[in-house]
């Protein structure tokens, strides 16, 4: 009896907090996106542009883990009984992304960037909870940031 | 030193290639962060010790590569990758490995 109701406090403490601190996220990872945009430049291309003038080069990194909350660890574990897509994991990925690639973002801009290339993502699940589901991620996003050099300086 | 991704870099010329060069850690985690990501399990959302743990090994591993292409006479390392692996129950290992070389140009 205990442990039914353990088991349903866990659940909607999951639900509520996982929710609203999904939408907080996703609501300032928006944000910064748009105050980012044509800011800082992402470039795939593994070379850098070649661009008349001086420009200074620096390893930017951004990196970041989240983890899934209760509830939705639950609905996974369902999912794996029935196949199919995890939506419950996809926002998790895609928010740690976006994140990671963010805050590599906001690195370059310190620098005073305009432009990062060569950009790099890694993801790795780093704790694992029972029974071998997966708690938490991280996500790294590295790249080379482009610091143009005005001419003379 | 310069550590960049990638495999040239503008205004200069590599002269000397050197071989690959590496660094590595292997950290585990510490009981009251895991306390609370144990917490952070339940809830969900950013584990902010554990991103900083990360980063903290990350440099460490950086430092370490650096220190390896000091040694053999390079000044720069191009081509830098990390990876992450977990090698025990709670324990990572990350990873930065590149490529040392000598390079000539302005700066």
């Amino acid at each position: 009896m205990t442990d039914l109701i353990l088991f349903v406090t866990l659940m909607l403490l999951g639900y509520g907090f996982g929710q609203w601190a999904e939408k907080r996220h996703y609501r300032s990872i928006r944000e910064r996106e748009k105050k980012l945009r044509g800011q800082v430049l992402l470039i795939q291309s593994r070379f850098p542009p070649s661009v008349n003038g001086g420009q200074k080069t620096e390893l930017v990194t951004g990196s970041v883990v989240v983890s899934v909350d209760y509830f939705k660890r639950f609905l996974a574990g369902l999912r794996n009984l029935f196949g199919g897509r995890v939506k419950s994991y996809e926002s998790l990925v895609d928010r740690a992304r976006r994140e990671a690639i963010l805050r590599m973002q906001e690195r370059a801009r310190q620098l005073g960037a305009d432009r990062v290339v060569n950009l790099k993502l890694e993801t790795s699940s780093i704790y694992k909870g029972k029974r071998q589901t997966i708690g938490s991620i991280e996500v790294l996003a590295y790249g080379t940031a482009i610091v143009p050099v005005a001419a003379g300086a | 030193m310069l550590i960049s991704n990638l495999e040239i870099v503008p205004g200069h010329r590599i002269v000397r290639h050197l071989g690959l060069v590496q660094g590595s850690t292997v950290r585990a985690k510490h009981v009251g962060r895991d306390i609370m990501a144990g917490l952070k399990n339940i809830f969900g959302g950013e584990l902010k010790g554990y991103t900083e743990l990360l980063q903290e090994s990350r440099d460490e591993a950086l430092a370490r590569m650096q220190a390896q292409a000091d040694a053999i006479g390079a000044n720069a390392v191009l081509n830098v990758r990390f990876s992450t692996s977990s090698v025990a129950q709670g324990a990572a290992e990350l990873f930065a490995y590149g490529t040392a070389v000598v390079l000539e140009g302005e700066r």
